[in-house]
């Protein structure tokens, strides 16, 4: 019981303390799942990433579910789950019952100009994190640079990225296990 | 019954929109079209709020549908059971079918195929994370559209930003021990202060 409330309770922090949505997230999962409880690895999280890319459901919950799960099965993903969404569910209520015009307000704009800019300093942190837990050799750079070029290029869904990468690994297993033999 | 039409709806949602939080947005403006819950403009104003508070936009979106309606309906409790009612609907689909992918993965995790899948996926993913936080840098720190309006240099920098970042990075890399979150009130307290 105590380790559901745990999961509960560190994905409320995790869901209160990310602004922007589910990349601005990272850093947090990072410092919190990977750091400090060791629920899971670097590798790991990009693995639940990369699911979420082409599941449904937002990416925030999506890994929320995945921790919860493998931590302690249904119930600690049920608990995760309602640990991420909880802030949320709690804030939107009280701006939609009691604050009109919340965005309006100047210095609350000052602060998100300024939360913004954090965000950015931690997005690029975490990506430098899983760079190296992610890129190895001379083909993960290369499908890097690919799928870098043709995000920025055109706007195509993750779906398709997803997709192209997962055959280009297999393809790669493929032949490297045919030059070993 | 409004609150079984709102379920569904957002179940639909949760269940269709792939891809994160903003894969959402076509769904809800079909929403704001076919019923009377919220129009366009409450919309516009709620992916505001969204960006400035803590929390993924779908969610957001979902909670403030839920409490607008069931709270028209019963006043604050009802609003309250309308929320948890939207917000519960949309998390379901991805529950289950997570719960499902996340069982094949421990079964899976050593055949071959399933670990050239990631092997050729992780740098994929650290490319559209990358790609993700480009565009949040860019944002943050340059205006591109009032730059090619005046084709001034002097507008394309946002100088405060950029100090910011400059300073948020080194600090981030001395101070490695720090709360991410520490960062952002930071920041947040800069922005009112400097008023960016």
């Amino acid at each position: 019981m105590k380790l559901l409330w745990d999961l509960f309770f560190t994905f409320f922090r995790i869901g209160g303390l990310t602004f922007g949505g589910g990349y601005a997230m990272l850093p947090m999962l990072q410092k919190e799942i990977v750091e400090n409880r060791k629920w899971a690895t670097e590798e790991e999280l990009l693995d639940y990433y990369a699911v979420g890319q082409c599941t449904p459901g937002i990416i925030a919950v999506n890994t929320a579910t995945f921790v919860g799960q493998k931590i302690k099965g249904f119930w600690g993903a049920v608990f995760a789950t309602a640990g991420v969404v909880f802030p949320s569910l709690v804030i939107i209520s009280v701006i939609a019952g009691f604050i009109q015009n919340f965005s309006h307000l100047a210095w609350v704009q000052h602060a998100f100009a300024g939360i913004r800019v954090a965000v950015a300093v931690l997005v690029v942190n975490a990506v430098l994190k899983l760079w190296k837990s992610g890129i190895k050799d001379l083909l993960g750079i290369l499908i890097f640079i690919v799928t870098f070029v043709v995000s920025a290029v055109f706007s195509l869904s993750p779906v398709f990225v997803v997709i192209a990468a997962i055959l280009v690994g297999i393809l790669a297993g493929r032949l490297k296990g045919r030059a070993k033999k | 019954m409004t609150f079984v039409i709102m379920f569904l709806e957002f179940f639909k949602t949760g269940l269709f929109a792939i891809g994160g939080g903003l894969a959402t947005l076509p769904f809800l403006y079909d929403m704001a079209a076919k019923y009377t819950w919220f129009n366009e403009a409450i919309l516009s104003d709620m992916i505001a709020i969204s960006e400035s508070t803590p929390g993924p936009i779908g969610i957001n979106m979902a909670t403030y549908v839920g409490y607008h309606v069931g709270s028209q309906m019963f006043g604050i409790p009802g609003g309250i059971i309308g929320a948890v009612l939207t917000t519960t609907a949309l998390v379901l689909p991805s529950l289950i079918v997570i719960l499902i992918i996340a069982k094949f993965l421990e079964r899976f995790k050593t055949n071959v195929f399933v670990k050239d899948a990631f092997y050729g996926l992780r740098p994929a993913v650290t490319a559209l994370i990358a790609y993700a936080g480009y565009q949040v840098v860019a944002d943050s720190l340059f205006r591109f559209g009032t730059f090619f309006q005046t084709m001034q240099i002097g507008d394309l920098f946002v100088w405060k930003a950029i100090v910011l970042f400059a300073a948020l990075m080194v600090l981030s890399h001395v101070f490695k021990k720090i709360h991410p979150a520490a960062w952002i009130g930071i920041a947040a307290v800069v922005g009112i202060l400097l008023k960016f």
